[in-house]
């Protein structure tokens, strides 16, 4: 038994994958120091042919990638802030994502874009704490946001096998965290959605640390409210399956979810379940505020957030 | 499917060849543009031809091409099959896309060719990432990356000029400089110059006669040459010109932004004759012949070609197979 922890588990799914197929590579900037975490010593051991530090050329160095990849390589890109994306949505959408469709499948764009430290990280202010995965779900770029640190390995591990682009959040409220593993670490398949915790009344649906949050507070209301907690995992694709089995055993919904209201995941979520499943109350989201942009104060940052109590509230509400 | 042969480029016949079969199958993708045939429009390349076959003449089969919004001539170039191109234009089932890229995606990837590209400077550094690629499996391939000078504007062409120079790569960036982005003409757009650029990364650049095909091909050889024997990058300025409009749109909205006086002057230096002039009228005339029976074929096979069948639609959005959700619940 050893405590692996979230940071350590990714770095464990590049060392796999790097040490596995000689066609991975790595880029990103300021990854040969490791200083995000996920590519500590990376370079040491794979060198800095494939284990690339970037200039800062967010646009170059994803097209780059998206240049290798059609040339047989897996790369991975790092990207040590999550509102660089909005720099490379470009390359990401409008050419490794729709490569596949545009060619009549003579070609895909196996690219797989890590984010350690998406949302909020407390202080790092407007531009260094969004968590823009509902945009790539919106765009149908297969978009992965886990909760746990086994997770985060078999997700990463997926993604790089995949043969389409992938982004992989990790929530910087998760990358604490740490999780006995008495077992081998294995791929997790996209798509699979994992029921942390089986209830019968409400199913809540908990997008990456907010998994964490929903556990806390169903253990809390165990006396009054039984709370089945719902991880998606993978936002795109989504498992339904899974989620309208969840809803034939309770009816009721809530969704946490750090998207803005408008337009993201929690939105979906809702929608598809009162349009194709099983609901017997109202469901229920909660999200940043719409447009949120967030305030530097830590109090400003922390009230756009979704909370604990906004959780409890809501459970109590569908179950009126 | 029909039976296309990869053009040889090394001869000049061959190389005029190429330039009257660009220039066939654009009036002739005019022609189909008009009668409905291809919806969308096309961007054609008339009067830029020396530039696609003088470049591709100068690289081998392995190498590989990123293309533009302007891209039939490069594709064809690089040895695509006409008809296929011709039948993706048209949208139809044997397009080399299979009818899903169309005029401004044509790709063919089993011969180097990355795809034409609808966003301006996007090839740019996807031809990077090729060439990368190649160094890294020690593979002696080079990549020519089309743009054009309304590319010399886009943030990461600069950004992939610099990438491509400070990791010596096997990338040759081909300018086509045509004097206009759109209706915006480069004298009051492009502060500096397009060698410029090229200086400032201390890439070796060349300013290079881009309606001479054999002028073309002498300045492309040179940097193919230099960036497969892993020198670096290198930098093509061709100054050449569309006769057409940017987009065959133009042709209906009546927008004035060129003098006759200047379509003519470049007219004058049109590719072709300079082409022909050493081969005489005899060779000239044959070589002619063959590439409009070539063309009627390729619209015969265009037009015979089917239309994708709406159920197919998703077809292809995932490598892996992943099917979407449908717009509507059934």
């Amino acid at each position: 038994m050893s405590m692996l922890s979230y940071t350590k588990a990714l770095n464990r799914a590049l060392t796999d994958a790097l040490a596995g197929d000689p066609a991975v590579c790595v880029f990103g900037e300021d990854i040969g120091a490791g200083l995000a975490g996920p590519t500590l010593g990376l370079q040491r051991r794979f060198g800095a042919d494939r284990v690339v530090d970037t200039p800062l050329s967010e646009q170059a160095f994803t097209g780059m990638a998206i240049g290798a990849a059609l040339s047989g390589r897996r790369p991975v890109i790092e990207f040590q802030i999550p509102s660089l994306l909005f720099l490379v949505f470009e390359q990401l959408v409008n050419q490794a994502h729709k490569f596949s469709l545009m060619t009549g499948g003579q070609g895909s764009v196996p690219l797989t874009c890590l984010v350690p430290g998406s949302g909020s990280r407390d202080g790092w202010a407007g531009q260094h704490s969004d968590h823009p995965y509902s945009l790539f779900a919106h765009a149908g770029v297969k978009t992965l946001v886990p909760a746990t640190p086994t997770d985060a390995y078999g997700l990463l591990a997926s993604a790089i096998l995949d043969p389409d682009p992938v982004v992989l959040f990790a929530p910087a409220a998760a990358l604490g965290v740490r999780e006995d593993v008495t077992w081998e670490l294995a791929p997790v398949p996209l798509g699979s959605a994992r029921v942390h915790r089986a209830g019968t009344d409400v199913t809540v649906v908990a997008v990456g640390h907010l998994v964490h949050d929903a556990l806390a507070v169903a253990e809390e209301l165990a006396g009054e409210v039984s709370v089945e907690v719902f991880d998606p995992r993978s936002l795109y694709p989504f498992d339904w399956t899974a989620l309208a089995a969840s809803l034939e055993r309770t009816g009721r919904l809530v969704v946490i979810d750090d998207s803005n209201r408008s337009c993201g995941i929690g939105a979906e979520v809702v929608a598809t379940a009162a349009e194709e499943m099983r609901l017997t109350a109202p469901p229920r989201r909660i999200t940043r505020p719409d447009g949120a942009v967030l305030p530097f104060a830590p109090a400003l940052d922390r009230s756009l957030q979704p909370s604990r109590d906004q959780l409890r509230r809501a459970v109590r509400a569908v179950l009126k | 499917m029909t039976v296309h042969q990869t053009p040889d480029l090394t001869t000049p016949l061959g190389r005029y060849r190429m330039l009257r079969l660009i220039r066939g199958f654009e009036q002739l993708a005019l022609a189909m543009v008009k009668s409905g045939t291809i919806v969308g429009g096309t961007h054609p390349y008339i009067g830029q031809e020396a530039v696609a076959v003088g470049v591709c003449a100068a690289l081998r089969p392995q190498d590989r091409i990123t293309s533009t919004h302007r891209g039939h001539g490069h594709v064809l170039a690089k040895g695509a099959d006409p008809a296929r191109l011709l039948a993706e234009l048209a949208g139809r089932v044997d397009g080399l896309n299979r009818g899903r890229g169309g005029s401004m995606h044509a790709a063919d990837l089993s011969l180097g060719i990355l795809g034409a590209n609808g966003i301006v400077g996007a090839g740019a550094p996807i031809a990077v990432g090729a060439a990368w690629a190649a160094q890294q499996a020690g593979e002696d391939r080079v990549v020519a990356a089309f743009f054009g000078d309304g590319a010399l504007n886009q943030g990461v062409l600069l950004e992939s000029l610099n990438l491509a120079a400070m990791w010596r790569l096997p990338v040759v960036f081909v300018c086509e400089d045509n004097g206009y982005a759109t209706t915006l003409p480069a004298s009051v757009a492009v502060a500096g110059s397009a060698l410029g650029r090229a200086a400032a990364f201390g890439i070796p650049a060349a300013d290079v006669d881009g309606m001479d095909t054999d002028a073309v091909l002498a300045a492309a050889s040179e940097a193919v040459d230099r960036a497969r024997a892993g020198r670096g990058p290198g930098f093509l300025r061709c100054r050449t010109y569309r006769y057409e409009g940017h987009h065959t749109m133009e042709r209906r909205v009546k927008v004035s932004y060129r003098s006759a006086e200047e379509i003519d002057s470049w007219r004058a230096l049109d590719p072709l004759p300079r082409a022909a002039a050493p081969l005489g009228p005899a060779l000239v005339a044959g070589c002619d012949e063959e590439v409009a029976a070539l063309l009627a074929g390729a619209e015969r096979f265009a037009l015979a070609s089917g239309h994708p069948a709406p159920a197919g639609a998703c077809d292809h959005l995932y490598a892996s197979g992943l099917r979407p959700r449908a717009g509507a619940v059934a």
